[in-house]
C-alpha cells in the first residue's frame, strides 16, 4: 500500500506542522552523512548547494562538461510565484487552485499547496543570488501572464529565465564546491542504483572521458535527472537528457507515476526533415501578445500576410473566448493538432500554424515588442532565416515536459527508501498537466526548499547506522549488470545505427501515445515497441570500445532505456480509461472536443512497479478535501 | 548537397591529431550544422568506423556546449551565432569545410573536436556568485534596482560560457567571459558587499589557468552568441584598478 504520508490538519498548515514534527541533526553529525545528488539542474544544483550549506558531505554528478548545461537553462519564459504584486487578486490559495486544476485534478493537494506557498520566498531567494529579474522603472520586480491563469504572476529574465535561475543555481554550487563541501563528478552518467537491505545506498557511474565504471557510496541517493520526452526523439529537450537513471531505479524497486503523462508544447518549430534532431521551443510567453491563427480556406498557398483579416480563423480565440491565446498547453496543442489534422496547417509541410505579432506591434510598437521578445526574435531569424516582425511565425507541437516520473511521497521520496526523486523526473505537482512557468518553480522548490528539509527525517536514523562501502557485494552485483549490458551492446555489431531505432521508436510513441490516444493504437504500440527493441538487441551496430570517450554507446545507452519506458508509457495510457490533462483518449471526449475526465473511477496516481519485465499497477487515491474537482473548463 | 568535411580527429588528450577528410553526400540546406555532423556520424558506423566526437546538448543556442572552429571562425561563418544555430544553407554544393577543436592552452583537446573548459568553472568558484545561504533572504521587493541598472546586468548574464571568445582570441583571452560575470554581479546592488574580492580573485584565476591577456582587438565580441560588447572588459578592468588600489 503506497504511504504519502501528508501530515494532517488543514491544508495550510500541513508544510509547518510536518517540519515542526520532523527529525533533525545536529550541525556535527551532518558531516559524516554522505548525500549522492545525480544531476546539476536547478533541482539538483539548488539540492547539492544547500545540502551543503548545512553541512551534508554532497558528491554531484552530471552528464554534461558543466553544471551550467543542465537543461533548466533552455527554458525561457519564466517562473510563478504568488506575490501579488499586480494587485490583481492574486493568492497562495488561487495559485494553489490554479495548478489544481491546470493538472486537471490528478495531483495531491497537500503537495500543491505547499508549492503555491513556497513560491513568494523563491523569489526572495533569487534576487539574493542576483537573478536579473526583469524591473519596471521605479525599481520594483515586473510581472506577465502565462497560460492557463487570470492573474500576473509570472517573473522573468527576458526570454533566459532558466539561463539565468540555472546560472544562479550553479553559482551556489560552486560556492560551496569551493568550500569543499561539495565534490563535483562532471561527466559522469549514473548507470545503475546500489541498494543495500532495501535502502538506496550508492551508485554505479561510468566516467565519460575514460570510460571507467566507478562505484560511488553514500546515506541516500538524489535523482535531479528531469525529464524523458526524448523518448520520443524529436522534443524540445537537450539531446543528452534520457530517463535511464530514473529507469535503473525503477527496475532496483521504484515505482514509477503517471509515466504516460507527457505535455505536448504548442509552440515549437515545426519538423522540416528526417534528420531533424530537435525541435526548437518558442516560448510560451509569446502568447502573451502573438495571436494564433490558421488560414479559414483548406490548403490556402497565399503568404500569410496576404491573407486578408477576415479569412483567418484566430481557432483558440474562438473556442476558448476567456482564455483565449493563453489556453493551457494541453488545450492549445490539440487544438493545433486538430486544425493541422482538419487541412488547415500551414507551411511547405502543412504542419505549421501561425503566431502573428502583427497586432501586437501595431499596438505597442517595434521597441516593446523588441524588449519582451527580443532574443526569441532572434532566434527564430537564426534558425529559419524569417523576420516575424514583418511575417508570423510557424509554430506547431512538440513533445515537451514529463509530468509522469518516479512516484515520491510528501518528502520525496521513492518506494525505495533513501532514494529522493526531485524536479522534473518525479511525479508530484503537476498532475495531468503542468502549467507554464511552473517547471522552474518545481525544480527550485523541491530542491532549494522542500528536500533539504525532509531528508534529515531519513538521514537521522542512518546516522545509527553503518556506513556503505564500495566493497559490499550489491556494488559488485550492480557493476557487472551495467559491465555485461555494455559488452552485449558492443557486441552485437549489426548493420543499423542508434538513430535509427530511437527515430522508429520515435515515430511510434508520437503516433500513439502523444496528444492523442485510443485503445487499439497503444495496443499496437506496444507490440511495435517490442519488436524495436528486440530488433534493436539483434541489429544495432556501436562502433568503439567502452574504454574510451564513447558518444556512440553513450546513445546506445540511453535508448536501450527508452525502449524499455516506452513500454511502460503505452501500458500507462492504455489502462487510463478517461480523458484528463494531457492525456487525450478519444474514447472519452466530449461532443464539443474536450476532455471527459472520470473521477468515479479514475481518480488516482497510476504507481507501476516493475516485475522481471513486466509491469503492475498500484493506485494511489486522490482525496479532495479543499477543492470539489469540477470539469475543467477555459471557454 | 554534397560537403568534404576536413575534420580534426585526435583520439585523446596525450595523443597527437591529425585532419582526415570525409566527404559526405546526401546533406540538405536545411540541416543544422550540427545535423550534417550526426548524418557522417551515422554514415561512419555504417562502415563501422569510430564516430567524430563533438559537443552538444540543447541545440538551441543557450547551453553553450557545442563549439567548434568552422573554417578558421569560431562557430562558423557568421557573426554571434553557436555552432547548434547555424546550418548548412550557410555553404555552397562542394565546399570543402574545415573543421577544428577550440584552441587554446587552457582548453585541452579531450577527444577530436571536444575540449576541456573546466577552467571558466574555477573562474566561477572563485567568486562568481554571491555568497549568502538559502533561506536568509529578505522580501525582494526591499531591493530596489532600476530598470537601466537590472538591463545592463542581464546583457552581461547572458553569458552562455562556451568558450568562443577565447576560441577566436590571437592570445586566448578569458577575459570577456571573466568580465561578463564579474559585471553582472558587480553591477547589482546584491553584488556590492563581496564586489572587490571578485574581481580581484576571480581575474586571478582566469590568469592562473593560463588565458592570455587581452589586447583589445575585439574578436571576441564578433563571435560571442550573445552579443556581449568588449566595453565589458575595460569595465572589469576599471573594477579591478580601482579594487587593488583603492580597496573597494
Amino acid at each position: 500500500m503506497l504511504n504519502s504520508k501528508i501530515p494532517e490538519g488543514p491544508l495550510e498548515n500541513k508544510w509547518s506542522s510536518y517540519q515542526t514534527k520532523s527529525q533533525l541533526i545536529n550541525p556535527a553529525n551532518k558531516k559524516k552523512l554522505n548525500v549522492i545528488v545525480v544531476g546539476s539542474g536547478l533541482a539538483g544544483a539548488g539540492a547539492a548547494a544547500t545540502l551543503a550549506e548545512l553541512g551534508y558531505d554532497v558528491t554531484c554528478f552530471c552528464y554534461q562538461d558543466s553544471a551550467r548545461r543542465a537543461h533548466s537553462v533552455a527554458a525561457q519564459g519564466g517562473i510563478n510565484a504568488a506575490k501579488n504584486y499586480q494587485h490583481d487578486g492574486d493568492s497562495v490559495w488561487r495559485m494553489f487552485h490554479d495548478t489544481l486544476k491546470g493538472g486537471d485534478f490528478r495531483s495531491r493537494e497537500a503537495n500543491v499547496y505547499r508549492l503555491a506557498e513556497l513560491s513568494a520566498p523563491l523569489i526572495d531567494h533569487y534576487v539574493q543570488q542576483g537573478v536579473p529579474f526583469a524591473r519596471e522603472y521605479g525599481g520594483v520586480l515586473a510581472n506577465r501572464s502565462f497560460g492557463g491563469v487570470q492573474v500576473q504572476r509570472t517573473f522573468y529574465a527576458r526570454g533566459q529565465t532558466g539561463q539565468q535561475l540555472l546560472l544562479a543555481a550553479y553559482s551556489q554550487l560552486y560556492k560551496m564546491k569551493r568550500a569543499q563541501k561539495v565534490a563535483m563528478f562532471p561527466r559522469h552518467e549514473m548507470l545503475d542504483l546500489v541498494v543495500i537491505d532495501g535502502k538506496a545506498k550508492g551508485i554505479i557511474a561510468r566516467d565519460l572521458i575514460t570510460g571507467q565504471l566507478k562505484r560511488f557510496a553514500a546515506d541516500s541517493v538524489v535523482l535531479a535527472t528531469g525529464g524523458y520526452s526524448r523518448v520520443f526523439r524529436l522534443s524540445t529537450l537537450a539531446i543528452g537528457c534520457n530517463g535511464s537513471a530514473i529507469w535503473k531505479a525503477h527496475k532496483r524497486g521504484a515505482y514509477f507515476a503517471a509515466p504516460s503523462f507527457t505535455q505536448v508544447h504548442p509552440t515549437a518549430l515545426p519538423q522540416t526533415s528526417e534528420a531533424q534532431s530537435k525541435l526548437t521551443l518558442m516560448s510560451e510567453s509569446l502568447r502573451n501578445d502573438g495571436r494564433i491563427w490558421v488560414p479559414k480556406k483548406k490548403d490556402d498557398d497565399r503568404r500569410a500576410n496576404a491573407i486578408p483579416e477576415e479569412e483567418r480563423d484566430y481557432y483558440l480565440e474562438r473556442r476558448y473566448p476567456s482564455f483565449g491565446n493563453l489556453a493551457p498547453r494541453d488545450i492549445a496543442s490539440r487544438a493545433a493538432k486538430e486544425r493541422i489534422d482538419a487541412g488547415y496547417g500551414v507551411g511547405p509541410f502543412k504542419n505549421a500554424v501561425y503566431l502573428d505579432f502583427k497586432h501586437a506591434v501595431e499596438r505597442f510598437g517595434i521597441q516593446t515588442i523588441q524588449d519582451r521578445y527580443g532574443n526569441l526574435f532572434k532566434m527564430y531569424k537564426k534558425i529559419t532565416g524569417v523576420d516575424a516582425y514583418q511575417e508570423p511565425m510557424q509554430i506547431s507541437p512538440a513533445a515537451h515536459f514529463s509530468m509522469g516520473g518516479l512516484w515520491v511521497d510528501y518528502e520525496l521520496m521513492t518506494t525505495i527508501p533513501g532514494l529522493y526523486a526531485i524536479g522534473e523526473c518525479n511525479f508530484s505537482d503537476h498532475g495531468a498537466n503542468r502549467l507554464g512557468a511552473n517547471s522552474l518553480l518545481q525544480a527550485s522548490i523541491d530542491g532549494y526548499f522542500v528536500l533539504p528539509n525532509t531528508i534529515n527525517n531519513y538521514l537521522a536514523d542512518e546516522l545509527k547506522e553503518d556506513h556503505p562501502t564500495t566493497d559490499h557485494p550489491e556494488f559488485d552485483k550492480a557493476q557487472k549488470e551495467v559491465e555485461q549490458q555494455i559488452t552485449k551492446l558492443l557486441t552485437v555489431r549489426g548493420d543499423k545505427t542508434v538513430d535509427h531505432f530511437h527515430r522508429e521508436l520515435g515515430k511510434v510513441m508520437w503516433q500513439e501515445c502523444a496528444m492523442s490516444r485510443n485503445k487499439e493504437g497503444l495496443g499496437n504500440a506496444i507490440s511495435k515497441i517490442k519488436e524495436i527493441r528486440d530488433a534493436f538487441w539483434n541489429e544495432v551496430n556501436v562502433t568503439g570500445g567502452q574504454q574510451e570517450m564513447n558518444t556512440e554507446l553513450e546513445k546506445a545507452l540511453r535508448l536501450a532505456d527508452f525502449l524499455e519506458l516506452g513500454l511502460l508509457m503505452c501500458t500507462d495510457a492504455f489502462q487510463r480509461e478517461e480523458s484528463c490533462g494531457a492525456h487525450f483518449r478519444e474514447e472519452y471526449q466530449t461532443d464539443e472536443g474536450e476532455a471527459m475526465r472520470n473521477d468515479k473511477t479514475h481518480a488516482y496516481v497510476s504507481a507501476w512497479a516493475y516485475d522481471n519485465g513486466n509491469f503492475q499497477l498500484h493506485k494511489e487515491p486522490l482525496v479532495f478535501e479543499n477543492v470539489q474537482p469540477t470539469v475543467r473548463s477555459y471557454k | 548537397m554534397k560537403i568534404v568535411f576536413k575534420i580534426w580527429r585526435q583520439v585523446n588528450s596525450k595523443s597527437q591529431g591529425g585532419f582526415e577528410t570525409y566527404e559526405v553526400d546526401g546533406l540538405t540546406e536545411d540541416m543544422s550544422f550540427l545535423e550534417a555532423l550526426d548524418y557522417l556520424n551515422e554514415r561512419l558506423v555504417q562502415r563501422n568506423e569510430k564516430v567524430i566526437a563533438y559537443e552538444y546538448d540543447c541545440r538551441e543556442g543557450i547551453c553553450g556546449q557545442c563549439g567548434v572552429f568552422i573554417n578558421g571562425r569560431a562557430h562558423g561563418p557568421h557573426d554571434n551565432i553557436t555552432t547548434c544555430q547555424l546550418h548548412m544553407r550557410s555553404f555552397k554544393d562542394g565546399e570543402t569545410v574545415v573543421v577544428e577543436p577550440w584552441r587554446a592552452a587552457a582548453f585541452p583537446v579531450i577527444k577530436d573536436l571536444v575540449v576541456d573548459r573546466s577552467a571558466f568553472d574555477r573562474i566561477i568558484e572563485q567568486g562568481g556568485y554571491i555568497s549568502a545561504r538559502t533561506g536568509t533572504a529578505a522580501e525582494a521587493n526591499a531591493i530596489l534596482v532600476g530598470k537601466e541598472v537590472v538591463d545592463r546586468a542581464m546583457d552581461a548574464a547572458a553569458c552562455i560560457g562556451c568558450g568562443a571568445c577565447v576560441a577566436t582570441c590571437k592570445n586566448a583571452s578569458a577575459a570577456l567571459f571573466t568580465a561578463a560575470k564579474i559585471n553582472h554581479l558587480n553591477s547589482l546592488p546584491q553584488g556590492k558587499p563581496e564586489a572587490s574580492n571578485r574581481v580581484l580573485e576571480m581575474t586571478r584565476q582566469m590568469e592562473l589557468e593560463g588565458f592570455g591577456s587581452c589586447t583589445f582587438t575585439g574578436a571576441c565580441e564578433v563571435e560571442c552568441p550573445e552579443e556581449i560588447p568588449m566595453i565589458n572588459i575595460a569595465e572589469m578592468n576599471a573594477r579591478r584598478v580601482k579594487a587593488k588600489w583603492l580597496g573597494k
